[in-house]
């Protein structure tokens, strides 16, 4: 049989070497030799990958080819045109510090640093990549696959900005690191890789939070990598908001290395967006480390939403936990895949996986796929999937009280998403995505209200169909 | 005028007709018992003046409280003063019971243009009903229903009945399933919801319940028809010969 074509033929490479001999010669840290080998291999690697198809078991649900045919450029920096004021929407109070970063490029005069405590440091990659490389090269590029993954290949090529966030061994920081991503097409189709490194030492605690938002409509791509890299006994929690415009394309890495017991937290809420892509990608190196990978999606119009989660163990006596829940309505696709692997000397290892979905219109859709590769002999690892409708005995219970329609949907639409605020700790960040979450759901109800109401409207196309 | 007057109402669920001409008045104060065997529409009945919209109404007419009912949606009806208990409360994870009682609560007091319960006055508002129903206040912060047991969902009801305060109450075969201190429990809860501004309408399989809860009128429904009505009496003439007598009417007209 004829192996079947993997890779879409980069259409638009011209643009792309164009764009790369361009940043080549402009970039930060351009005469360090390790990171310009990085980003050159990258490159290459990228070109001979290609954008992944749908024949790809890992994008069998996604389609990326809108973002393969479209000439992106690199964003221009875009400072200027964004005020304090312009920001005030997304600030959020009660911080640590909050940094912003306009289409990948961090931006001191936005941000607020606010009173950082002892034994922490957060700044632009880029600033340190010029002034501090010695403590970037141990890390930068190590982790994630930029062999197999074209958008972790492209991002490493392009890698020249995002957040650092360094917490020294042993330092507590209570209050949540918020990054503030803030995209921008400015009328033609643009592109941004930003590059976040987080080194949390042995014994150390943080919480951080990358929120992806859009400033304008617009054919933005944000194509972003986080490494996390958590020491010994760390205890980091990782929180990935997307709520962009829908014109927007955004695929996301998060690649986490644990070490010895420690416990990452990675909650992924997935509000915004056209086309979204997250990766959460955990290898628990260290013995009896523990994962919590948790997310909520909450899709209508066209949005298409994928979840694709890769966690490794890799040692002996961990724990991983995955707990998804999805909300689609309109012609909304949502994708769930959760790839376990447990590697040979991996014994005692504890994973577990639950997706739960709520189909709300006849059009949405969701694929959801387990898939377990077992290489130890004792372990435990179990897998659960379901998809339902809103019970009409509960909406008609609720609203048997006096409860009005719209409502009644509203409270069980956020008993369903509490499912995931509860697996996030107490305090400012899930109260914010409370909010945000709250502010997702009404919406939903209200045009689930509207469509029971008139007729329903074609919608248009779907991502699948334009590609 | 009656609180709920029902003329020759036909019911329809998936095409099954189910209410063959029902006709009932009940006034305020009054306490009402709806007796039949199982599949004769006492259910439906109940369901159908709760509003649940799947019930195919093809002719008759009710009015409540001089308005038109089959016009309202279910949260109007209750916002008007109707409550049903259900026969089987709905388990919603998620939602707990207190805020679920209070949404419910706000949602009827603002139709009555009364300011609505903030969370702190809520509980302590409602903790002799508590009482009264023998309901630990635990249950409050529990998701509604879920993985309460048979006798808890039944109190659960009769509590929000009590903290709703409709003008018109149904409780739909509240009885069954509960053991005999579980019964006397809602029992009292429902007799102390007795007063001259309110009907109750008891929907019951069995004589049982009547026992401790003795209404005024008794209304034996048969094969989707009403086909005889009498005083508390009739209850226990039903208990000694059962429904066996009564179907035999039943294929006669039902009176007019």
């Amino acid at each position: 049989m004829r192996k079947q074509e993997t890779k879409n033929v980069i259409t638009e490479l011209e643009t792309y070497l164009e764009s790369f001999s361009e940043f080549e010669k402009r970039a930060a840290g351009r005469n360090l030799p390790w990171l310009r080998s990085l980003r050159e291999d990258a490159f290459a690697r990228f070109c001979q990958v290609g954008f992944p198809t749908t024949h790809d078991e890992d994008w069998r649900f996604t389609n990326v080819s809108a973002i393969a045919r479209t000439p992106f450029r690199l964003a221009r920096n875009g400072f200027a045109r964004v005020s304090q004021k312009e920001l005030g929407p997304w600030r959020v109070a009660g911080v640590a510090c909050q940094l912003v970063f306009v289409n990948g490029r961090f931006s001191r005069e936005l941000s607020s640093m606010g009173n950082l405590p002892v034994g922490m440091k957060v700044n632009g990659l880029g600033k340190e990549i010029a002034g501090n490389p010695t403590e970037i090269e141990p890390h930068l590029g190590r982790y994630v696959d930029t062999q197999r993954d074209a958008f972790c290949a492209l991002n490493t090529a392009f890698t020249e900005d995002g957040a650092y966030v360094h917490i020294r061994k042993g330092a507590v920081v209570e209050g949540p690191i918020y990054l503030l991503f803030i995209s921008s097409a400015e009328n033609s189709p643009s592109m941004s890789h930003p590059r976040n490194l987080i080194v949390a030492e042995e014994d150390s605690q943080a919480i951080i939070v990358e929120d992806y938002v859009s400033l304008d409509p617009g054919p933005a791509f944000c194509n972003t990598v986080t490494e996390l890299v958590a020491g010994d006994r760390a205890v980091v929690a990782h929180y990935m908001i997307e709520r962009e415009h829908r014109e927007a394309f955004n695929i996301s890495t998060l690649r986490i290395e644990q070490g010895r017991s420690a416990s990452v937290t990675s909650h992924s809420v997935l509000l915004g967006g056209g086309l979204v892509r997250n990766n959460v990608h955990p290898v628990l190196m260290g013995e009896g480390g523990e994962c919590l990978i948790n997310g909520l999606f909450v899709g209508n119009g066209r949005q298409h939403l994928d979840n694709y989660m890769l966690v490794e163990h890799a040692s002996p006596r961990c724990d991983s936990r995955q707990f998804y829940n999805g909300i689609l309505d309109g012609n909304a696709h949502g994708v769930f895949h959760g790839r376990i692997i447990v590697h040979k000397d991996a014994q005692k290892t504890d994973a577990k996986q639950t997706n739960r979905n709520l189909l709300l219109s006849d059009e949405a859709q969701i694929d959801t796929k387990p898939q377990l590769e077992i290489y130890a002999d004792d372990v435990k690892c179990t897998h659960g999937a379901t998809i339902g409708q809103i019970e009409e005995d509960a909406l008609f219970y609720l609203r048997s009280r006096g409860i009005d329609e719209v409502s009644a949907r509203k409270l069980l639409l956020f008993a369903f998403a509490t499912e995931c605020l509860d697996r996030m700790k107490q305090g400012l960040v899930r109260k914010h995505i409370e909010g945000l979450i709250n502010h997702s759901l009404f919406q939903v109800a209200n045009t689930r209200a509207e469509a029971r109401a008139n007729s329903r409207k074609d919608e248009g196309r779907s991502w699948e169909e334009m590609g | 005028m009656s609180l709920l007057e029902i003329k020759n109402l036909y019911v329809e669920v998936d095409n099954h007709e189910i209410l063959k001409g029902i006709d009932l008045r009940v006034n305020a104060g009054e306490m009402h018992s709806i007796m039949g065997p199982n599949g004769s529409g006492k259910s439906t009945l109940a369901q159908v003046l709760a509003r649940r919209e799947s019930y195919n109404v093809t002719r008759g007419e009710v009015s409540y409280d001089g308005k038109d009912l089959l016009a309202m949606k279910p949260e109007e009806a209750a916002c008007e003063g109707i409550f049903m208990a259900f026969q089987y409360p709905v388990e919603i994870p998620g939602i707990s019971n207190a805020y679920f009682l209070r949404s419910a609560l706000n949602a009827i007091r603002r139709h009555r243009g009364l300011d609505e319960v903030d969370a702190m006055d809520f509980l302590p508002m409602f903790r002799e009903k508590l009482k009264l129903l023998d309901m630990d206040e635990k249950l409050m912060n529990r998701s509604v229903n879920e993985d309460f047991s048979g006798g808890e969902k039944k109190r659960n009801e009769i509590l929000q009945m009590a903290v709703l305060e409709p003008k018109l109450a149904i409780l739909d075969e509240t009885d069954s399933g509960l053991d005999i201190d579980a019964l006397r429990i809602v029992a009292k809860g429902v007799n102390s919801m007795r007063s001259p501004e309110r009907a109750i309408v008891v929907v019951t399989h069995y004589q049982r319940l009547l026992n401790y809860i003795v209404p005024d009128f008794v209304h034996v429904l048969v094969n989707g028809r009403i086909v005889r009505s009498g005083g508390p009496e009739l209850a226990l003439e039903l208990e000694e010969k059962g429904y066996g007598s009564m179907e035999a009417g039943a294929r006669q007209p039902a009176p007019a």
